[in-house]
């Protein structure tokens, strides 16, 4: 079924594949390991029950949404070997140690405390308890910390020589940690987890508050969730501009292709809302654009010069298509993330929060909007760096190991069939448990009524 | 230079490889004797004596793709595609063996289901990683920087050997695990079941050692001549007291020495192993020094492992004595 596929093509696909479905679910973990903490020590500090109500609700959908991070992030680990060999060959040497040190530092932290946040807070107490759940959650941070800078040493390498091997070697490893697109790149991707979580969450309490709106736990959870979402959204409009501004710095054949510019424009570029990349024709065709505003928001000004892909040789050009229309997604969500965070800062000022059903109904239509949103811009920047493996200086098609056409395709195969069938059956429960409404929280000690015993 | 790096690093990895062996071994061994249990509580008492565990038993394996990615990427690049067929079908066992847990309690009409995905995909990881182990002390061709042989070199009469061998291994591990955390008679099956798993087992083991010489001339110098020649005394001999070790603690019904005698039982044969294997870390051809990443990253890879390593071990052996003691069959928040 994969014939005429080259096995670059399909270990291509592979890897795209088993990384789709894997970065949903560490970033899922990232934003509600964090939720939990925050829920975990609002209830040692307030002993309010509706944040230890909230923190068992979310503790089993954490562990279903963890379990799968794990197995698929096994998948991960063995990737780059196995159609990929000449890539691990010859990067080894510098990612190899970035990935051992994610291993390292936050793996066994995530796995160790694990089973103490899950099943020990009975068995530890509430302190150590606290404890192991903030280790869970700076273990996915710091995961993510380490696997971005791997991945974005790829995007913009830097420190390195090559050896008589021709191995990337490592000469100064500050600068391949921070590496010039790796700050940007962290906060990015470290919000976007935070929101996707805080959308997923406020999809479940939308739900919730539409067939109650008396229950404590979900109005809680909705006024948190959207409090996030009032406030991350904004900040990560401002930081997705700034490492927009970075990859125009280090990656400008990849603005290129988001900005669908395959023109130079001399005397200020025009901002290409919508229309359909023709790659043959090298144009977009019915562009619906706005005069020189892609000048002002890259270089700040309105007559600002921006080169086109007309100035990068066809070699080295990024497939437009799938970047041009990645990228419209991604900030199409972004901006209808911020649309939601104010609409409920307005309800919140006008007090009706909780009675607005048109904004619990948006809510629930946003669910998955963050996961969609992350994958689409982990495709634009991925899909950018094309086609290159390491940028600039290592070639996608000079990756690939000695592995033929039909093994890649086997493999691919078994993957999409497993990831389907086990993934959509984890999904199915996950949703399973949104779909329970939280208990209602038992009344706090102080305010239930007493009975007096008359003597 | 002081310090050999390689040398320094070939045996962090072999510590890294041996800790996973016996930490999931036993986990995956619970999941290699799942069917056997009797009921619904035995099944539930399994699951619950690892749960806690597994997931940071497991990260040794990443360690070892990524240590190995780090430290010797000439190595990982030969042995993926070498044992591609195996390697994927590990991960995939792996996964469906890693969900169960979760998954199980999550469902009435599908728990068969993942029951069987958990005990499959146990005993097919297993089975998968005892054929890697076969097929690199077989040998692996490679030419320049690269593996050079067919799909199915992996596949012999030796490494199906090896292969079955280490699901007996493992399964004696997580009967001996059992018998360490469960009573009744739960306990006495797996007392029963241990002393089957003991002797096929050392059988198995047995019967590789004597094989192995003849997979390569070269392992039989290792062994018959010195320095090797004096490991040779000590490892069957090590061999011969823990056998004793193993049937005479199951025969007195002792709780944990059958657990202790069969982890000892992994290591001295992983010390083994290691004797056949060095200097080589990819037999027959790439010795750890070719293999080697520069010493740039092999130093800064060390520094962190040293600071790291004990540190997981402490709160490793911390989460361990957190569930210490027989499982109770009414633990677990599902």
């Amino acid at each position: 079924m994969f014939d005429g596929f080259t096995a670059e093509a399909l270990a291509r696909a592979q890897f795209a594949f088993t990384i789709s479905f894997h970065i949903i679910f560490p970033a899922f973990s990232i934003g509600l390991a964090r939720f939990l903490t925050v829920l975990n020590a609002l209830w040692l500090r307030t002993q309010d029950r509706t944040y230890l109500t909230l923190f068992e609700y979310w503790k089993k959908i954490f562990a279903v949404v963890f379990g799968m991070g794990v197995v698929s992030g096994i998948v991960m680990s063995y990737q780059f070997g196995t159609n990929w060999s000449v890539f691990s060959d010859k990067t080894g040497p510098i990612l190899g140690p970035l990935l051992a040190y994610e291993v390292l530092s936050a793996f066994f932290l995530e796995a160790g405390f694990l089973g103490i946040m899950l099943f020990g807070r009975e068995k530890v107490g509430p302190r150590l308890h606290m404890f192991a759940t903030a280790m869970v959650a700076i273990g996915t941070l710091m995961s993510a910390t380490w696997i971005l800078a791997a991945n974005s040493w790829m995007q913009t390498p830097a420190g390195y020589s090559i050896n008589d091997v021709g191995q990337f070697t490592p000469e100064d490893w500050w600068a391949i940690i921070f590496n010039p697109s790796f700050p940007y790149r962290l906060v990015h991707m470290v919000l976007a987890a935070f929101l996707s979580t805080s959308f997923a969450v406020a999809a479940v309490a939308g739900w919730h508050l539409l067939k109650d709106g008396n229950n404590g736990a979900t109005l809680r959870m909705f006024s948190m969730a959207m409090w996030m979402a009032a406030i991350v959204a904004p900040i990560q409009i401002v930081a997705g501009d700034a490492h927009g501004l970075n990859t125009l710095e280090h990656q400008p054949a990849k603005v290129m292709a988001m900005e669908g510019h395959y023109d130079s424009h001399p005397d200020g570029a025009p901002l290409i809302l919508f229309g359909i990349p023709n790659p043959q024709e090298k144009r977009i065709d019915y562009a619906i654009q706005i005069p020189k505003l892609s000048s002002l928001i890259l270089k700040h000004d309105l007559n600002a010069p921006l080169a086109g892909l007309d100035t990068v040789p066809d070699a080295e050009e990024p497939p437009v298509t799938v970047v041009f229309w990645s990228f419209r997604i991604m900030i199409a969500i972004g901006f209808a993330m911020l649309g939601i965070g104010i609409w409920s800062l307005w309800r919140r000022w006008k007090g009706t929060l909780y009675q607005d059903r048109w904004l619990h109904r948006a809510s629930v239509l946003m669910g998955p909007s963050g996961f969609v949103a992350l994958l689409a811009g982990w495709v634009t920047t991925e899909v950018g760096r094309q086609p290159f493996t390491v940028y600039g200086a290592l070639r996608t098609v000079d990756s690939i190991g000695p592995v033929d056409a039909p093994a890649v395709g086997a493999s691919l195969l078994a993957f999409i069939w497993v990831y389907f069938f086990v993934f959509g059956a984890g999904l199915f429960y996950v949703f399973r448990l949104m779909r329970q409404a939280p208990d209602r929280p038992a009344p706090s000690p102080d305010t239930q009524p007493v009975n007096t015993v008359q003597a | 230079m002081l310090f050999d790096l390689p040398f320094i690093w070939a045996g962090i990895i072999a510590f890294a490889v041996l800790t996973y062996v016996i930490l999931d071994g036993f986990d995956l061994g619970v999941g290699i004797l799942f069917p056997f249990a009797k009921s619904e509580q035995d099944k539930d008492l399994m699951m619950n004596s690892i749960a806690p565990v597994w997931d940071g038993n497991e990260t040794w394996l990443i360690l070892g793709g990524g240590g190995l990615l780090a430290v010797f990427p000439l190595a990982y690049a030969i042995i993926l595609p070498a044992l591609y067929l195996p390697i994927i079908t590990m991960l995939l066992a792996l996964i469906f063996r890693g969900v169960a847990f979760e998954y199980r309690g999550r469902t009435k009409r599908w728990k068969p289901v993942w029951e069987v995905g958990f005990a499959a995909g146990s005993a097919i990881a297993a089975m998968m990683q005892g054929i890697t182990l076969g097929a690199l002390v077989q040998g692996i061709t490679v030419v320049d920087r690269a593996y050079a042989g067919g799909w199915w070199d992996w596949l012999s009469p030796f490494t199906v050997l090896t292969g079955l061998s280490v699901v007996a291994g493992y399964a004696l591990l997580g009967s001996t695990w059992l018998i360490l955390k469960t009573e009744g008679a739960l306990q006495q099956m797996m007392r029963d079941k241990a002393t089957m798993l003991g002797i096929i087992t050392l059988a198995a083991i047995g019967t590789v050692s004597v094989l192995t010489p003849f997979q390569d001339p070269i392992y039989f110098q290792r062994w018959f001549s010195l320095p090797g020649s004096l490991y040779t005394m000590v490892v069957p001999l090590a061999m011969a007291a823990l056998t004793w070790l193993l049937f005479s603690s199951l025969k007195a019904g002792h709780d944990a020495r059958p657990f202790i005698a069969s982890l000892l039982i992994f290591v001295v044969s992983f010390v083994g192993v290691g004797i056949s294997f060095y200097p080589n870390i990819v037999p027959p051809s790439v010795s750890i020094w070719e293999a080697a990443a520069p010493d740039s990253s092999l130093r800064f890879t060390l520094y962190g492992t040293l600071a790291l390593v004990p540190l997981i071990l402490g709160y490793t052996g911390y989460a361990y004595w957190v569930f210490r003691g027989n499982v109770n069959p009414d633990e677990g928040y599902h």
